[in-house]
């Protein structure tokens, strides 16, 4: 793994968030540590509510109005037109200069539905060129022309006729296309995809997966990838977050933690996973239900559901343990006074199977 | 299971939408199928394919166009009498996707899960009533104290489970799960599966699963139909259809279920299908008995291509 020539363009330090609701204060993002490099893409799972989606929301600077950032910074580099670098704290920009230098151009994000994240009554081809004008001030017939170039690019056939529909014209793997043709369009350097195939068929799934892993290798941009599907992880992360109650608990190297988990929500969400060569009769489940946020959590957030829980887990919070350069835990499991506690026999059996190299896929 | 009666029996359905005078959509246009007692028969295909459409044509939300559905010896298909509408609508069960939608927001949970129970006049006194919902809320695990709740207060998973009570407190012989489990998170799918899969085994339930995710449909179904295009293409048992897929289709959805697995997955590329490009026409295909349960539908000639193909 050469360290040395990556270059850092997204620092994400102590961010801490909190949403003011009717009923309290909802602490979402409890000190959250991201490190993001130039032409990587990095996963961050979680269950629904564990912050993923905040998280990003943070970076692209638009939160919900009842946000309170209490603390932490997201440091963003970028590069000028002629080549020098500069780094930026999103969280102090102005909105202005945020959707003027940063959002769309140089972050741009795909989000979950393609069905609203589309205006309704605009062509997609007017869609598509907006951020041009906008952006690169660029004239209008080499706009439409680059958007016609990133339609063919994202696998819309006819795209020339293609650009005077409207999305209501295209089905929901289509107009998913078209989303990432919009945040193409302005050649930015960082893609956001928010759970990008939650709301699209397996097969579709599966191509605009790789549409989007092919745009990321000719390009070399660097991609974040929110999802709660493990398999789709697995696809296409070099790197893995995983959160858990708005905190991460473990990251590493995507062979780090399919291969060598060790927090036990780790093991959990794992274990959950539908095993397709195992005749088993009941799925794994993670007892219990996420914390509410609206409560102060008390020491590890995660230590009702965990069955290999310590005493020390309800009084205070776990550090990040270093297993090695790239992979770290949160879990007192680490500790060296700990007690020596395996992962369940069921995944270690699991993953020697998947070492193997899985199964000769049906055939 | 072979020897067992049906306890649906589904010929030559078909289901047209007439969208416009000149334009008339074929979501299901000539499906067969059995279900036996007992089993969970699941129900694959993409969007748009007419599985959602079958299970609503066969709980009459809509009125077949053609075909014939035997449902537990009665047909109905065509027009029905009062008895036999009131012993379907009591029989047969439906659980949707959307939780958050298919829940009357207004009602107590308590009220939304005996409303079938007042509407067919099954339980003679409230304390009958109360019994039975407590038990039924017990039995999806929630606690007797939910049914004073509204909807808004429970999770998705919650909610899941508020509308599998209320499916299963008919004791319906079949049970028709649209989609059931696709708007939930993973760790809570496979809570809900579990669920369905206990409350199977404990009360006899035929469960038809229609879903787009093959890898939960393969926990939960004994034998697996996957439709294309209005068509059902493959139909077998789970081992059958994942063992030794023929109809390309269905090789293309199982080539695109994603593994936990970076090694495989890293690699693997999905197989495309493609229905123009190969030139298939589903309605002249005819079902090809494969074996044992093993059904396909192709034309001869595909049927003995694929066949090689695979071997």
């Amino acid at each position: 793994m050469e360290q040395k020539n990556r270059e850092k363009i997204m620092e994400i330090r102590d961010l801490s968030i909190t949403f003011r609701t009717m009923v309290g204060p909802v602490h979402a993002i409890r000190g959250v540590n991201i490190d993001l490099y130039r032409g990587e893409t990095l996963a961050i799972v979680g269950e629904s509510g564990s912050g993923k989606s905040v998280t990003v929301k943070a970076a692209m600077g638009i939160l919900a109005k009842n946000s309170v950032v209490d603390q932490g910074t997201i440091q963003y580099t970028y590069h000028h037109d002629d080549g020098t670098p500069k780094t930026v704290n999103i969280l102090k920009l102005k909105k202005k200069e945020l959707r003027r230098h940063i959002n769309g151009k140089r972050i741009a994000m795909i989000f979950q539905d393609p069905m609203t994240s589309l205006d309704p009554t605009m062509p997609i081809g007017k869609q598509i060129i907006e951020g041009m004008l906008w952006h690169h001030r660029a004239g209008k017939d080499e706009a439409w022309k680059k958007a016609v170039h990133l339609l063919d690019e994202v696998g819309i056939p006819d795209a020339e006729q293609r650009m005077k529909n409207y999305p209501h014209q295209l089905s929901g793997g289509m107009r998913q296309r078209v989303v990432i043709a919009i945040a193409l369009a302005c050649d930015p350097d960082l893609l956001i995809c928010d759970e990008p195939t939650t709301a699209l068929d397996v097969t579709i799934q599966a191509k605009i997966l790789e549409l989007i892993q092919r745009i990321q290798k000719e390009r070399g941009i660097s991609v974040i990838f929110i999802t709660h599907d493990l398999g789709v992880v697995a696809k296409v992360a070099d790197y893995v977050d995983v959160m858990y109650a708005g905190k991460i608990v473990e990251k590493g190297t995507v062979e780090e933690i399919f291969y060598d988990p060790r927090h036990p929500y780790t093991w959990g969400l794992l274990s959950a996973m539908p095993d397709l060569d195992t005749a088993d009769e009941r799925l794994y489940t993670i007892p219990g239900s996420p914390p509410n946020l609206l409560h102060m959590v008390e020491g590890d957030a995660f230590a009702p559901r965990n069955q290999y829980a310590l005493k020390i887990d309800r009084r205070a919070e776990p550090p990040m343990f270093q297993i090695s350069d790239t992979h770290y835990a949160a879990t007192w499991l680490l500790d060296e006074r700990a007690p020596h506690v395996e992962m369940p026999p069921e995944l270690r059996e699991r993953i020697e199977r998947m070492k193997m190299g899985g199964e000769p896929d049906g055939e | 299971m072979e020897n067992k009666e049906p306890i649906l029996k589904v010929s030559g359905l078909k289901q047209y939408f007439e969208t416009s005078g000149r334009f008339t959509v074929r979501a299901v246009d000539g499906v067969d199928f059995v279900i036996y007692p007992g089993e969970t028969y699941g129900l694959v295909g993409e969007s748009g394919s007419g599985k959602s459409t079958i299970g609503r044509s066969l709980i009459r939300l809509y009125t077949p166009t053609a075909g014939r559905i035997e449902f537990n010896g009665m047909d109905i298909s065509g027009a029905m009498n009062r008895t036999d509408m009131g012993r379907l609508r009591t029989e047969m069960q439906m659980i949707f996707q959307d939780p958050m939608a298919c829940l009357n927001p207004r009602k107590k949970i308590g009220e939304i899960i005996a409303q079938g129970l007042d509407l067919h006049h099954l339980c003679r006194n409230r304390a009958e009533r109360k019994a039975m919902v407590d038990d039924m809320l017990e039995q999806v695990g929630l606690a007797p104290e939910h049914a004073d709740r509204y909807p808004h207060q429970f999770s998705g998973g919650q909610r899941q489970r508020v509308g599998i009570a209320r499916a299963l407190i008919m004791k319906p012989k079949l049970v028709i799960a649209d989609e059931c489990i696709s708007a939930l998170d993973v760790s809570i799918q496979a809570q809900v599966v579990n669920l369905m899969k206990d409350l199977q085994s404990r009360t006899g339930t035929t469960y038809m699963f229609i879903a787009h995710d093959l890898s939960m449909v393969k926990y939960i179904s004994n034998r697996i139909g996957v439709m294309h295009l209005g068509h059902l293409v493959e139909t077998g048992t789970t081992e059958e259809i994942f063992e030794n897929p023929i109809h390309p289709y269905t090789q293309s959805l199982l080539s695109a279920i994603p593994r936990p697995n970076p090694q495989v997955e890293k690699t693997r590329i999905a197989q495309g299908y493609d229905y123009k490009a190969q030139g298939v026409d589903y309605s002249k295909g005819i079902q090809h008995h494969v074996g044992g349960q093993h059904y396909v539908l192709a034309t001869p000639e595909e049927f003995s291509r694929w066949n090689k193909t695979r071997k």
